[in-house]
């Protein structure tokens, strides 16, 4: 798209004046192709060192990613002063960095699916691994994973991952309840809490799964049309029951704190914040499994402060960073190395986050990744991404 | 003489000799300002609302379509939050029209000088507040385990369960924009001479008829002013819907945030923001029959 089209298709007067101001960025932000063929930054060649630090870093992080304890002391020993922008949701993330906000970050904590949409909207670009030794104490199933490695090409570092829980207050539920019914249960009508996220559709499609195995079910983010519909109508008929639909994990902590829920879809870091403040609640992954994340620090391609990013992607993959973030969020490390320095940190901190854990634990959590309309099985009648957020703004209402 | 002097007598005297170059030398800084940082930025949005996005990359796709405009229409959900928007901004209007009315008249009319100054001070000092203090604040008071359920399980009566929900959102609107209503009034209020008070209860007019036919005739024009605070101010409104409202609480703000921060649809949120600049449009120029810039 040039800019004379967009001029000849508004007419005359101010309003040229003020597109042709306008129309000079667009061009540049517009060229990102469309097609899932190769990412747009493949050719980009990633830097061969670390040079001297920049000073500064910008990242664009979960609540929680970004703790003062590892913080501070990597900004004394890089010199690079950490600034972060917190977001909510995946989505917020991809519209951060696509809407020229890759030109004022470098790094980005998104989860599986936010991946592919940045790297296939150009706005990351390939890592070179070499500069990041810990990469090799990681997992193997997290080296290179698909929802980060493409071609062979690395656009960042996996981080931490974990499932998603159901969090209870004790005093309605003495004992954990087994299944996520209770979500869907009008016994607790207005008191309930789920995350205001599209990826929700795949928690009831987990559920779904086990619960109505006729509608055949494998893969909670590859959804046939038949599928997809009984899970949005699950969700519908969960909206009477809702209290609440969360933005940050902070709001669903103060729901269950001023006793407004008893019941909802959580991280474990809510667990961890309510239990420290001496709330009664607890987190359970039911009997069906669990959705969950494994996150990924991304280099933004436009990155303002390369040199700092690497110091700080080597810096978050070392066991003592990997093992304070696993405690502090509740979530399981990418490096092996960390399980020792988590049971320093707390008493059988590694059993407890799965930092031990055989590579066959993984494959009970099912983790976000981007709905595309290209099933893995060849098929391509799987619901895409659009419309699981069209039907998400019906839900919520 | 030094070029620097002379240059400046010269340009001294052109501007003297030619008044309308003194004109165009003073308004065009804060015109061109207007028409680049305001104009451009709302000419942008319109062009914008007729594109699209990549669904997958969030990448805005550069092609005219209506799509947006059409979707807001045809599908329900958007008709219910604009529907919702517009209710809430009529209800928390009319809620603070009634209660400003008497506590204007009060205050204008009734008040001792040192009363009137006391409670101007009080009505103004919340604005010197946080809105979120504000709104969070509400919170404590209405939540479960707030104040408000406090009082009445102390008191023996049923707990209300008001927090998160349209109730607690009325509320705390008509509390956040009570003094943008009350100030108006008050000064249309205070334009009122006595005397015709005075003449209107020798004709013979009794509270009602004169409240009715000399009273709010003349002080119309403040409330319409004060209302367009009070509805532009919810109508824009979308903090106090996330913070307090419950799961039927979406407003138009709501749901422009959600396309453009979490949905990653900027075409489609500045679509939706149009709805919202329409209905101020139509609002203003009813509000302008009705004589509200007069009062301003």
């Amino acid at each position: 798209m040039n800019s004379s089209r967009i001029r000849r298709g508004a007419g005359a007067g101010v309003a040229t004046l003020v597109l042709s101001l306008v129309a000079v960025p667009m061009t540049f932000i517009g060229s990102a192709g469309a097609a899932l063929s190769t990412p747009p930054t493949q050719g980009m060649a990633p830097q061969q060192s670390v040079g001297k630090g920049e000073g500064t870093l910008n990242l664009i992080a979960w609540e929680g990613y970004a703790q003062p304890q590892w913080v501070t002391p990597f900004t004394k020993a890089t010199g690079c002063k950490v600034n972060v922008k917190y977001a909510g949701s995946s989505s917020e993330m991809v519209s951060l960095m696509a809407n020229g906000g890759g030109h004022q970050y470098d790094l980005v904590s998104a989860s599986g699916d936010a991946d592919l949409r940045l790297i296939y909207g150009g706005n990351v670009k390939p890592i070179n691994i070499k500069l990041i030794p810990s990469w090799n104490q990681f997992r193997p199933f997290l080296k290179a994973p698909s929802f980060n490695t493409i071609n062979g090409r690395h656009y960042g570092i996996s981080y931490e991952f974990g499932p998603n829980v159901l969090l209870y207050s004790k005093k309605t539920f003495p004992t954990a309840p087994a299944s996520w019914s209770v979500l869907y249960n009008s016994k607790y009508k207005g008191k309930v809490t789920v995350p205001d996220n599209p990826i929700q559709i795949a928690d009831a499609a987990l559920y779904l799964s086990k619960s109505k195995p006729s509608l055949g079910i494998t893969d909670p983010y590859e959804l046939t049309q038949a599928q997809f519909t009984a899970a949005v109508n699950l969700l519908k008929s969960e909206h009477p029951l809702i209290k609440k639909y969360w933005d940050l994990a902070s709001q669903e902590i103060s729901l269950f704190q001023n006793g407004s829920v008893v019941v909802g879809a959580a991280w474990p870091y809510q667990t961890n914040t309510l239990q420290a403040a001496g709330a009664k609640v607890a987190d359970t992954i039911p009997s069906e499994g669990a959705t969950g994340w494994a996150d990924t620090w991304l280099l933004a391609t436009n990155a303002p402060h390369p040199n700092c990013a690497y110091k700080w992607m080597a810096y978050v993959s070392t066991p003592k960073i990997q093992a304070q973030e696993a405690i502090y969020f509740g979530e399981t490390p990418a490096n092996t190395q960390a399980c020792a320095i988590m049971n320093t940190l707390q008493k059988g901190g590694c059993a407890a986050y799965h930092a031990n854990a055989p590579e066959s634990y993984f494959s009970t959590i099912k983790f976000w990744k981007t709905p595309l309309s290209t099933c893995d099985n060849g098929k391509s009648n799987c619901v895409d991404f659009t419309q699981w957020q069209q039907a998400w703004t019906q839900i919520i209402g | 003489m030094s070029t620097e002097v002379r240059f400046r007598q010269r340009a001294g005297a052109a501007l003297w000799r030619r008044p309308w170059l003194r004109g165009v030398l003073t308004l065009s800084p804060p015109l061109l300002w207007f028409l680049v940082v305001y104009l451009a930025s709302l000419v942008t949005m319109l062009v914008t609302a007729f594109f699209t996005v990549n669904s997958l990359t969030g990448n805005v796709v550069y092609q005219w379509t209506w799509s947006n405009f059409s979707q807001i229409f045809t599908q329900g959900v958007y008709g219910q939050i604009i529907l919702r928007t517009l209710l809430m901004a009529v209800v928390v209007t009319i809620t603070d029209a009634l209660v400003a009315l008497p506590f204007a008249f009060f205050l204008a009319k009734i008040a001792s000088r040192r009363w009137r100054q006391v409670l101007l001070a009080m009505l103004l000092l919340p604005l010197w507040a946080s809105y979120l203090a504000k709104v969070y604040a509400w919170i404590n008071i209405l939540s479960d385990k707030g104040v408000l359920p406090g009082i009445e399980s102390r008191l023996g009566l049923p707990t209300t369960h008001i927090a998160y929900s349209n109730i607690a959102m009325w509320i705390v609107f008509s509390y956040l924009w009570l003094p943008f209503m009350i100030v108006p009034i008050y000064g249309a209020f205070e334009r009122v001479p006595d005397s015709l008070l005075e003449a209107s209860s020798d004709l013979g007019g009794g509270t009602w008829s004169t409240f009715r036919w000399v009273l709010l005739p003349m002080v119309l024009p403040g409330m319409v002013a004060g209302s367009i605070f009070t509805f532009s101010l919810t109508l824009g409104d979308f903090i106090t819907p996330l913070l307090i409202g419950g799961s039927n609480s979406n407003f138009i703000g709501n749901a422009i945030y959600d396309s453009a921060i979490n949905g990653g649809n900027l075409p489609f949120a500045a679509a939706l923001a149009f709805v919202s600049i329409a209905i101020m449009a139509v609002y203003l120029l009813l509000a302008r029959f009705a004589g509200a810039f007069e009062a301003l």
